[in-house]
């Protein structure tokens, strides 16, 4: 008999295909738990994949995510699917796909760079997907390589 | 690339056309940047320049570009007495200069100012410098310097000294000169060795390049020595600059085994990099290089505002 590690979701979304031992982080980066909300979250962490050797799981009812959300998962989470579920059926389902660039989702490291100032602007980085997602700041051309610290 | 209307933040944002399209223009320049020919290109122009921190030569030669072509020049050399100290943004600075001139150059402290005037500007921008980032008029003048004082830039041997680590001016120039078939060799201490980043950009870029650890391994074989100055708070005490500072120190003596037709050049100011003594030499290009700023940018000039094509 299959061995279910969560219970399915009504209605939500499920991100699958996690690097292991990287759901909290990816947690975290979307707010969770939100204020005020009593939706179910489930987590799980190492489960057997066939794939990937291990991987992790979210499960999370009620909510949708924003294109914002799904941008920083695939930065974290470059081999994340995303699946949206309504009244337990599955009616969509993808791959993260890294951006080329990204907007206002990351803060440059580079202290002196104009972004970090009192300026009516946005962040943008170029992603760089080589070994290690990288961001390159379309400002002053630092690159970020700790993108979980440098995410807002 | 079409240059009217366009803002010129990054010398790596240029192609080796637009490149070879600046210098030639800069090349014909030359005689009213001398002032031996008089020249009313830029008649009824208004540049801004806004320089929010302090410098000599690359105000100087902008406001001298523009005056010898027949415009005029408003702005401050220090941001101090402007409504930036009573805590306006750069964003808002620009938007007002944008609607007073017909372009903008800017030297500003901070890293991505740039390029950030550029998004709030309806004329030109050109970066005079973006604190420790870019500083793409200069690489210009530094190319059109090789191209004048040496014939031509393709194939030659070019050794980059000093402060390699910190210096904006070098990692620009390299990334220039991958355009180029050029032959690029580091000489720096281990400590101001260029940057692995830079490195890995411009080999992907296609450079040629190599390192050395003294002037004596390469002043035989260089057709430009290009000299940094090595910044002694770089450095934990005064002993330790100093070894390293008599290491890279160019002087007419070392000079003696550099090839005929080799060029020293320096983007100046020079402190103890250069001894006085290669001033009269024909090896030193450093003053010439300092002048070539003056029709480099006239040609950015013209080129930006649709003046020339």
């Amino acid at each position: 008999m299959k061995e279910l590690k969560i219970t399915p979701i009504k209605n939500g979304t499920v991100i699958d295909h996690i690097e292991p031992g990287m759901a909290m982080k990816v947690v975290r980066l979307l707010g969770i738990p939100e204020a005020d909300s009593h939706s179910t979250v489930s987590i799980a962490m190492f489960v057997k994949s066939g794939k990937m050797g291990y991987k992790d799981i979210i499960k999370i009812e009620d909510r949708e995510l924003k294109k914002r959300e799904v941008n920083i998962i695939s930065l974290i989470a470059p081999n994340a699917s995303i699946a949206i579920i309504k009244d337990e059926g599955v009616i969509k389902k993808g791959r993260v796909a890294l951006p080329k660039v990204i907007t206002g989702i990351a803060r440059c490291s580079n202290p002196n760079c104009i972004t970090n100032k009192d300026e009516p602007v946005e962040t943008e980085f170029a992603v760089i997907n080589g070994k290690e997602v990288k961001l390159r700041c379309l400002f002053c051309d630092r690159i970020v390589n700790d993108i979980i610290e440098a995410i807002v | 690339m079409n240059f009217k209307g366009a803002h010129i933040v990054s010398a790596r944002e240029l192609d080796r056309e637009d490149i070879d399209h600046i210098l030639d223009l800069a090349d014909d320049m030359i005689p009213i940047a001398r002032g031996e020919k008089s020249s009313s290109l830029m008649k009824g122009k208004i540049l801004a320049t806004l320089f929010f921190e302090p410098s000599t030569r690359t105000r100087l030669s902008f406001e001298s570009a523009i005056l010898r072509l027949g415009g005029r020049f408003l702005g401050f050399a220090d941001p101090g007495g402007t409504s930036v100290k009573k805590g306006e943004t750069l964003a808002d600075t620009i938007r007002m200069a944008s609607a007073y001139s017909d372009l903008i150059v800017l030297r500003h402290p901070q890293e991505g100012s740039a390029r950030l005037a550029s998004r709030f500007s309806d004329v030109p921008v050109i970066n005079a410098g973006d604190g420790a980032g870019q500083h793409p008029t200069q690489t210009l003048l530094d190319l059109l310097t090789i191209r004048r004082e040496t014939g031509k830039i393709d194939g030659r041997k070019i050794a980059l000294v000093g402060d390699l680590k910190y210096g904006r001016t070098v990692h620009s120039l390299t990334y220039a000169l991958a355009k180029y078939d050029a032959d690029i060799t580091f000489v720096a201490p281990p400590s101001l060795q260029m940057p692995s980043e830079v490195l890995d950009l411009a080999q992907q870029m296609g450079a040629k390049t190599q390192r050395a650890s003294t002037l004596e391994e390469v002043v035989s074989d260089a057709d430009v020595i290009y000299v940094t100055r090595i910044q002694r708070e770089r450095f934990p005490d005064a002993a330790e600059y100093q070894k390293v500072a008599d290491v890279f120190k160019v002087n007419a003596a070392l000079l003696e085994k550099a090839k005929k037709g080799a060029i020293v050049m320096h983007p100046l100011p020079r402190v103890h990099e250069i001894d006085p003594d290669v001033d009269e030499t024909p090896y030193a290009a450093y003053f010439k290089q300092a002048f070539y700023g003056v029709p480099t940018r006239m040609a950015l000039i013209g080129l930006v505002t649709g003046v020339l094509e």
